[in-house]
């Protein structure tokens, strides 16, 4: 019987495959619903914060500092998220090739742009470019901690203050749901539109020490915990795409291995009946 | 006996909430000392160094939490305590700078010799592909 060996040792290996996809897939769908909780956990921080700037700034309003005031763009600086493993789906390429758009875009207005790349795959695929890259950190695991993130931040925070960055914008993939997750591009810098809604009356606080300090303070954390927020988002996204490409690959796997079977059961039956009417041919002749 | 009043008090960091509940009493490390808050307290801000912000909650227990740093909102019914999670110094985020600069440095120094496990795979990805079509074109033509 030539050929049933071959297929049959072709489908365990699918299957040895499919297996390996499978696990994949779960390990990846628990891995979605923890980042998802971390992002809910993130979120009274960040609204928190802005109620405050929001507060301090009205109650505040002959001091701008300069992370409130918008210049001219003529530098303009990217952070982008990306994830440390593949196997993702189009994740990362989606997210790339959004920044590379807005990339273009701001260089056909005249402007400067430089990157600071969070997660290997973008420091791969963005070192390829003659692009400055500013700061880069990798391996954040599946869960990202701010501590992580603080060096990174200040590096591009440091250059918005000397006037070597005019704008900052965080590039990352946001996670709509689990079939869904597309690149969103969030200004980080100068901060506009802060929420002062619901402040009519306007007391004043007790700063201690001077507002001016603790505003540069507080401003200085919202982007920290906006980045943060842009990391946990990413590695939701990246675990849904995973997800998702562990589902499709797991199911091309089953409907190989069903083909598989098909031809190796005709193979068999072929070899069967070939031998039978060897058999009859033969008492035939006797 | 008249029941004590209270102050409402909200923990939380980039990371996840850790306390919210009513208190008679809030002690906070503020950068320029000790603060204690008791209900009614006129409303303040105030950066927090590393240390203990300690609640007493109504019904006699204490609570104390390590906060690395962050800053302390008051409002007379209210107490929000915005905790980092990391402990922070200039010097400590200016190291922390400084080594996400080097990485990315590195990074590009890198650019022509050293290539990546996922470079290598890409481009082995690639030849494989490249070697499909030929043997493709093979096959038609023989």
């Amino acid at each position: 019987m030539p050929g049933t060996k071959e297929i049959r040792s072709k489908i365990a290996s699918v299957k040895s495959t499919q297996k390996i996809t499978k696990a994949m897939q779960m390990v990846a769908t628990s891995k979605m619903r923890r980042a998802q909780e971390r992002m809910r956990l993130a979120r009274p921080y960040a609204q928190k914060m802005r109620n405050v700037i929001g507060h301090l700034t009205e109650a505040n309003p002959d001091y701008r500092h300069p992370f409130l005031v918008t210049r001219e763009p003529k530098a303009v600086g990217f952070i982008v998220i990306s994830t440390d493993r593949g196997l993702a789906g189009a994740l990362n390429a989606n997210v790339f090739k959004q920044t590379l758009l807005l990339m273009r875009e701001w260089q056909g207005k005249g402007a400067q742009v430089s990157l600071c790349i969070i997660g290997t795959k973008g420091l791969t695929f963005f070192r390829r470019l003659s692009v400055p890259i500013l700061a880069n950190v990798s391996h954040l695991g599946d869960r990202p901690h701010v501590k992580d993130l603080i060096g990174t931040v200040k590096v591009m925070l440091d250059a918005y203050r000397a006037g070597a960055l005019d704008r900052l914008l965080l590039v990352n993939a946001q996670f709509v749901n689990t079939m869904t997750q597309r690149p969103a591009v969030v200004q980080l810098l100068p901060i506009e539109a802060l929420d002062t809604e619901g402040l009519q009356e306007h007391w004043d606080y007790i700063y201690e020490p001077e507002a001016a300090y603790i505003l540069d303070g507080l401003l200085m954390r919202y982007i920290e915990s906006q980045v943060y927020r842009g990391a946990v988002e990413n590695v939701a996204s990246e675990m849904a795409a995973r997800m998702v490409a562990m589902k499709a690959a797991s199911d091309n796997a089953g409907k190989l291995i069903n083909e598989l079977q098909l031809i190796y059961n005709k193979a068999r039956q072929a070899a069967i009946t070939k031998e039978l009417s060897e058999i009859v041919g033969g008492a035939a002749a006797v | 006996m008249a029941e004590a009043p209270t102050i409402h008090v909200d923990i939380v960091s980039a990371e996840g909430e850790i306390f919210s509940g009513p208190a008679t009493m809030v002690f906070a490390p503020a950068s320029q000392g000790e603060l204690g808050i008791a209900p009614r307290h006129a409303p303040l801000l105030s950066l927090l160094k590393a240390g203990e912000v300690r609640v007493r909650t109504p019904d006699g227990e204490q609570h104390f939490f390590f906060v690395g740093g962050g800053a302390l909102e008051v409002q007379p019914t209210k107490v929000t305590v915005l905790a980092d999670t990391a402990l922070r110094a200039r010097d400590i985020d200016e190291a922390a700078a400084l080594a996400a600069k080097q990485r990315a440095e590195e990074a590009l120094r890198d650019k022509a010799g050293h290539i990546t496990q996922a470079e290598a795979l890409a481009e082995l990805a690639r030849a494989a592909a490249q070697l499909k079509v030929l043997e493709r074109l093979r096959k038609l033509r023989g």
